[in-house]
C-alpha cells in the first residue's frame, strides 16, 4: 500500500504543473509570461531569508560541535529511563526542532543500534514522520517577509513541539503495548 | 530569537572551550556559512518555479475560485481574514502540499501564503496572529505517509515499515490540535 501511495505522490507535481500550464492556456493567459513574472520574485525571496537561515545554521552547527547534545544526553538518558524512554531519544528529542538533516543522522543511528522492530526505533520513526524543524520553518518563512518580532511564537512552537514529542510516546506505547 | 540565539551561542563557546573543541568550533560555523548558501541555492530554484506556476493560476483566477471553495474551512480556524483574500487559497495549497508529503512544494507555497498575509498586517516587522496561527499549524503538519521515516525503517530491514504510518497520522493529528490550543491559551494569557 505504501509502495502505491509513494507512487501515486510522485505524480501528484508533474500532473499539477500540467494542469496549471493547461488551465491557464484555456483562461487565455500568456503563461509564460506570467511564469516569468511570478519566477522573478524568487529572488528577492531568497535574499531576504538568508541571513536568517544563516543565524539559524550558525548557531545550530556550533552548538552540535561544542558538544553539548553529549552533555545533555548523558544526564538527560537517565531520567527518561527513569520514565520508561529509551534513554537513547534524548538526542533525537533535542535536535528535532533545530535541524532537519541531523535528526534523521540519529534517527538512522538509533535504528541500526537497537533493531527497526524496538520501541526506540518505532517512537523516532514517529517523531521524525510527525514533526517539522521548527527552527529552521520559522527562518524560512520569518525571513521570507522580513519579520523581526515573533512575540510570543517561539515559546508557542516550543511548547507543541514539547508535547508532540510526548503524544509521540503515548501513541507509540498505547498502540504497540 | 535574540535570547535563543545569545542562549545558543554563548553556550556553545563555552561548552567547546570546556571540552577541548575549539578547532571543531570554528570550522562548524564557517560550514554553517557554507550550509546556509547550498540551502539558499536549492531553495531559490524551486521557489522561483513555485512561484511562477501558482502565477499562472492567479492570472487564471483560479486562485480566487480555490479561495472561494475551502473559504468556510479556512475561515472557520483563521477568522480575521478577509473573504475572498488571496491568503486563503495559499494557505490551502501549503497544508495540501505537507499532507501529502510534497516538501519541495509545500515550502515555496507556504512562503507565498506568508506574503500573502503579510499584505493584512498591520505592523509589516512583527509577527501577525494569523501568520503565527499559520505556522504553528504549518509545523505540527499532518502528513499522510511519512515517507522518509519508512524508508529507513525499511532499509534497516522492519518487517513491516508501514507500520508506522497508523501511529504517526494519530500523534501528529493530536498534536497539531494541542499545537493550536497552546497557541490560545498562550494569546489568552499574554492579552
Amino acid at each position: 500500500m505504501t509502495h502505491s501511495l509513494s507512487v501515486a505522490s510522485a505524480y501528484i507535481i508533474p500532473i499539477f504543473i500540467m494542469g496549471a500550464v493547461v488551465y491557464g492556456f484555456f483562461k487565455k493567459v500568456p503563461v509564460y509570461d506570467s511564469f516569468i513574472n511570478g519566477a522573478k520574485d524568487g529572488f528577492s525571496v531568497i535574499l531576504n531569508i538568508f541571513p536568517y537561515l544563516l543565524a539559524i545554521f550558525v548557531a545550530v552547527k556550533s552548538f552540535q560541535a561544542s558538544g553539548a547534545f553529549d552533555l545533555i544526553g548523558r544526564f538527560g538518558g537517565t531520567t527518561l529511563t527513569a520514565w520508561g524512554v529509551p534513554p537513547e531519544l534524548i538526542t533525537l528529542f533535542l535536535i528535532k526542532p533545530l535541524s532537519g538533516s541531523a535528526s534523521l543522522a540519529i534517527f538512522s543511528d538509533i535504528v541500526k543500534n537497537t533493531g527497526p522492530e524496538s520501541l526506540a526505533s518505532l517512537i523516532g520513526a514517529v517523531i521524525v514522520g510527525s514533526a517539522e524543524t521548527t527552527f529552521y520553518v520559522l527562518a524560512v518563512y520569518l525571513g521570507a517577509v522580513n519579520i523581526k518580532k515573533t512575540r510570543y511564537l517561539v515559546p508557542v512552537c516550543l511548547t507543541a513541539d514539547i508535547v508532540g514529542m510526548i503524544i509521540a510516546i503515548i501513541v507509540v506505547r498505547l498502540l504497540y503495548s | 530569537m535574540n535570547i535563543i540565539w545569545l542562549i545558543l551561542m554563548c553556550a556553545s563557546i563555552i561548552i567547546a572551550v570546556c571540552t577541548g573543541r575549539v578547532d571543531e568550533l570554528t570550522k562548524a560555523m564557517f560550514d554553517a556559512g557554507k550550509l546556509a548558501i547550498e540551502v539558499s541555492l536549492y531553495l531559490l530554484g524551486i521557489v522561483a518555479i513555485w512561484l511562477g506556476i501558482t502565477k499562472i493560476l492567479e492570472d487564471g483566477g483560479l486562485v480566487h475560485s480555490v479561495a472561494h471553495l475551502f473559504r468556510p474551512v479556512i475561515t472557520r480556524l483563521f477568522k480575521t481574514i478577509p473573504h475572498d483574500h488571496p491568503s486563503i487559497s495559499s494557505i490551502t495549497l501549503n497544508l495540501l502540499a505537507n499532507f501529502f508529503g510534497l516538501g519541495n512544494a509545500a515550502t515555496p507555497l507556504g512562503i507565498k501564503a506568508m506574503q500573502d498575509l503579510q499584505t493584512i498586517n498591520k505592523t509589516p516587522d512583527t509577527v501577525s496572529d494569523e501568520m503565527m496561527l499559520f505556522l504553528v499549524v504549518n509545523t505540527a503538519s499532518i502528513q499522510l505517509i511519512p515517507f522518509t521515516a519508512i524508508g529507513i525503517l525499511a532499509s534497516f530491514g522492519a518487517a513491516n515499515p508501514s507500520a508506522v504510518v497508523l501511529p504517526t497520522i494519530v500523534a501528529t493529528a493530536v498534536s497539531a490540535v494541542v499545537a493550536v490550543l497552546i497557541l490560545l491559551a498562550f494569546r489568552k494569557v499574554i492579552k
